[in-house]
C-alpha cells in the first residue's frame, strides 16, 4: 500500500505494543508513586509539603528526554546491563508521578471542607475520614483529569526514542530511513497514536461533562 | 558504590554549551508568540467563524493534541524534504513548534473567551462600540488576563519540548549534551548539568512571563488583584 509493504506496516504496529506497553508502565508506576506524592501534598507535615513541592517542581522544570538520558545513564554507573525499556519505565514513572500526583492533590483539595467537618462530628479517626468520607468522593473529580493524562502518557512515550528504545516512533524513524516514504510512514504512525489517544480524550471529555451534569 | 563525578566537561565544552541554552532560548522565544496569534485566531475560529471554519479548526485542534511533537516534526521535516522543500532544520523546528503551541493555546483562550462575563460585552455595546473595537479592547485581554496562568504553563512546556528537537539535528541543548556524553563518555554527568540548566531555563522564563504580565496587563497592576 502507498509503497510501503504490509510486512512495514505490521513493523509500525509492533513499534505500537510497545508504546502501549511502556504507557501501561508509566501509569502504573504514576499511580504508586504519585498518589503519596499527591499525599505529602496535602499533608500538613513541613517537611512532606516541602519536599514533594520540590519533587514535583523538579521533575516538571525538566524535559522528559533529559529525564530519560538521566535514568538511562544514571542507572548504568550502578553497574546494571542498562536495558532500554526499564530506563524508559523508570523516567516515565517520575515523569508521570509528578503530574498525577498535582493533579490528584486538587482533586482531594476539590471536597468541599464540610465533609472533613462532618466526619469529624461523626467520630471517626482522620484515616477513618480519608478512606470513606474524602477518597470515594475525590476518585469520582479524579477520572477526567486522570484519563486526560493518560494521553499525555501514550504521547510522551515516544520521547522514549532519545535513548533508542524500540516504540512507535522508533519503528516509524527506522522504516522511513530505509524506505524514504516519510508522508505514508509517519501519517501511519500519527493515525495509531491517533486511534490510541482520540477515545481517551473523548472519554474524558465526556466523564467531565457528566460530572458537570450532576455537580450542577 | 563508589562512582566519582567529573564535571571537567564544563570547562572543555563550555561554548557549545553555551550555544546550545542560546539555541533554547531562541527556538523558544520565537515559537511563543506566533503560537499564541495562532491559538488566539484559532479560539476565535471555533467560536465565532462560519461553520466549515469551525470544523476545520477543531480537526486541526484535535489532530495535534493527540499525537506526539516528535511525529509532527518528523512529518514536517522529512516530508517537505520529499516534496523538494528544503526549509533547514531550525524552520522546521519552529513551524513544527509553533503549529504545536498554537493547537494547545487555541483550546485555553477558547475557554478565556467562554469565561469573559455576559455584562462586559453588554456593557460594550451599550457603549456604542463596534465588532472590532469589543475584540480587541475588551475580549482579547480579558481572555488573555483570565487563563494567563495555564498560557504560563504552556509555553513553559513548549520550552521543555524544544528539546526533542535535537532528532532533526537543531543541536540545541539537548542536542548538545548528546554530544559532550559521547566524546566524554560521562552521560550522568552531562545530563545533571543539562537538567539543572533546564530547570534554570524554565524557572526564568516563567519569571519573564510573570513580568510581561505586569506590564500587559493594566489593570492587574493598578488594582493587584486577578480578574
Amino acid at each position: 500500500m502507498l509503497g510501503v509493504s504490509l510486512d512495514q506496516y505490521g513493523f509500525l504496529v509492533q513499534g505500537a505494543f510497545w508504546t502501549a506497553v511502556l504507557s501501561l508502565m508509566g501509569f502504573v508506576g504514576g499511580t504508586i508513586v504519585g498518589l503519596p506524592v499527591a499525599l505529602a501534598r496535602i499533608s500538613r507535615g513541613w517537611f512532606l509539603c516541602r519536599a514533594s513541592s520540590a519533587y514535583v517542581q523538579f521533575v516538571q522544570g525538566i524535559p522528559l528526554p533529559v529525564i530519560m538520558f538521566v535514568v538511562y545513564f544514571g542507572v548504568s554507573i550502578y553497574g546494571f546491563d542498562v536495558n532500554a525499556l526499564v530506563a524508559a519505565a523508570i523516567a516515565m514513572t517520575l515523569y508521570s508521578s509528578a503530574y498525577l500526583g498535582e493533579i490528584w492533590k486538587g482533586c482531594i483539595q476539590a471536597v468541599p471542607n464540610t465533609q472533613w467537618e462532618a466526619g469529624e462530628c461523626l467520630a471517626l479517626t482522620s484515616l477513618q475520614r480519608f478512606i470513606y468520607v474524602i477518597l470515594p468522593q475525590a476518585l469520582r473529580i479524579a477520572v477526567p483529569p486522570t484519563v486526560g493524562f493518560l494521553v499525555q502518557i501514550v504521547k510522551n512515550t515516544s520521547y522514549s526514542v532519545v535513548i533508542g528504545f524500540f516504540d512507535l516512533t522508533y519503528s516509524a524513524k527506522i522504516l522511513n530511513n530505509a524506505t524514504f516514504k516519510p508522508f505514508v510512514i509517519f501519517t501511519a504512525a500519527a493515525l495509531i497514536y491517533f486511534a490510541i489517544c482520540f477515545p481517551l480524550s473523548r472519554y474524558a471529555r465526556r466523564f467531565e461533562l457528566r460530572l458537570n451534569r450532576r455537580n450542577a | 558504590m563508589d562512582y566519582v563525578f567529573d564535571f571537567s566537561f564544563l570547562e572543555s565544552f563550555r561554548s557549545e554549551i553555551i550555544s546550545g541554552v542560546r539555541l533554547t532560548i531562541l527556538l523558544t522565544v520565537v515559537s511563543i508568540l506566533p503560537g499564541f496569534a495562532l491559538g488566539t485566531a484559532c479560539a476565535v475560529g471555533r467560536l465565532y467563524g462560519p461553520r466549515w471554519l469551525q470544523t476545520a479548526v477543531t480537526i486541526y485542534i484535535e489532530a495535534i493534541r493527540n499525537t506526539p511533537l516528535i511525529i509532527q516534526v518528523f512529518w514536517l521535516f522529512f516530508g517537505l524534504a520529499v516534496l523538494g522543500a528544503r526549509i533547514g532544520p531550525f524552520n522546521a523546528a519552529v513551524i513544527a513548534l509553533v503549529i504545536n503551541t498554537g493547537a494547545y493555546s487555541a483550546e485555553i483562550m477558547r475557554a478565556g473567551f467562554q469565561a469573559i462575563p455576559k455584562g462586559q460585552l453588554e456593557a460594550a455595546n451599550c457603549l456604542a462600540m463596534t465588532r472590532r473595537q469589543i475584540f480587541w479592547n475588551i475580549q482579547l485581554p480579558q481572555a488573555a488576563e483570565l487563563v494567563y496562568p495555564a498560557l504560563v504553563s504552556q509555553f513553559i512546556l513548549m520550552m521543555l519540548a524544544t528539546s526533542i528537537m535535537s532528532q532533526i539535528s537543531v543541536e540545541e541543548l539537548t542536542g548538545v549534551g548528546y554530544q559532550v556524553q559521547s566524546i566524554t563518555f560521562r552521560g550522568f554527568d552531562v545530563y545533571l548539568v543539562i537538567a539543572a540548566l533546564y530547570l534554570a531555563l524554565a524557572t526564568m522564563l516563567r519569571l519573564c512571563l510573570h513580568g510581561a504580565a505586569q506590564l500587559a496587563f493594566t489593570r492587574l497592576r493598578r488594582l493587584r488583584t486577578p480578574l
